[in-house]
């Protein structure tokens, strides 16, 4: 990665012009070429540093108003395991095996995704059942205080 | 929203394309002309049904660190250490949750040492000195697709 890909990066991390040709007009304001800007994008998108251009909804105003954050106690031989079977469920948006601290012991996030909250409670408890767990929690957000993109390499 | 905004939709949150008219790239998909799908692009992101519509990016692999943080907070306080934790900018998801430990902020900074010093000083202006990092050991899942209806 090198300083023009960086300053690739400060363009598309924010909104992409709804217009025509937009890549165009990127790449007009960075003085390349468009098709320099398109093999760049597309390469860092192969090295994995761009994970996607595309689409974040607003995902309550699209529908889906059932969204908890659940933590699961889960032991440390199964987490390759069981993150596997979690990540291949639909609803579920983000899997991580975090740290815990002792008056926390959970150590599998996911973000589960429904319609409703009751949905999204039924999901849970499905996916509770097909992995075998008892001990977790589930978090549904009371009040959002905060929901922005980070802005990479600003000045 | 109709079926086709749906259809639209389901398309560029996976992927917009990165072509030279990537609107028309998306209306042959369709059958729909390629300034049908510009104007209704428009309209879902004026109608903030799109948050954003750019890129996304793997934070470790531009050199970033990041993690999820969590205290435990008197309902009276949270206006106050709310204001204090929102002010940094590498706090990009900030929530209140059920439970004893209520809130729930992820934080992103350009090192390990810049992390941990944020979270310090954090803890040093909201006088709570137990905010708990939740540092991801292993990503098994990030997909923010939300299906969406389309007959």
């Amino acid at each position: 990665m090198d300083n023009l890909d960086k300053k690739i990066i400060r363009w598309i991390q924010s909104d992409i012009p709804i217009e025509k040709e937009p890549y165009k007009t990127i790449a007009t304001n960075l003085g390349i070429e468009e098709q320099e800007l398109l093999d760049r994008i597309e390469e860092m998108q192969k090295q994995g540093i761009i994970r996607r251009i595309g689409a974040i909804l607003n995902h309550r105003s699209v529908g889906f108003h059932g969204n908890g954050m659940v933590a699961w106690r889960v032991e440390d031989s199964k987490t390759e395991e069981i993150g596997k079977i979690m990540g291949a469920q639909r609803e579920i948006s983000h899997c991580y095996e975090r740290n815990c601290f002792p008056e926390w012991p959970y150590n599998m996030y996911t973000m589960v995704h429904a319609e409703t909250t009751e949905d999204c409670e039924g999901i849970i408890k499905r996916i509770a059942e097909e992995i075998g767990i008892t001990d977790y929690v589930v978090l549904f957000s009371t009040r959002e205080l905060k929901k922005t993109s980070f802005k990479y390499f600003e000045e | 929203m109709d079926n086709m905004d749906h259809s639209i939709l389901n398309l560029i949150q996976r992927e917009f394309p990165i072509d030279t008219r990537p609107y028309r790239v998306i209306a042959e998909k369709l059958g729909i002309e390629e300034e049908e799908v510009i104007q209704r692009v428009r309209k879902m992101k004026e109608n903030l049904h799109i948050r954003k519509l750019g890129g996304t990016f793997n934070s470790n692999k531009l050199g970033y660190k990041s993690t999820l943080c969590t205290l435990a907070i008197e309902e009276n306080r949270i206006e106050e250490v709310a204001k204090i934790v929102n002010s940094y900018p590498g706090v990009t998801h900030n929530y209140i949750r059920n439970g004893e430990y209520n809130m729930w902020f992820t934080l992103i900074a350009e090192s390990q040492e810049a992390l941990e010093a944020t979270i310090k000083e954090i803890e040093e202006k909201t006088e709570i000195h137990e905010i708990h990092t939740l540092q991801a050991k292993k990503v098994f899942k990030i997909n923010v697709d939300f299906p969406l209806k389309a007959n």
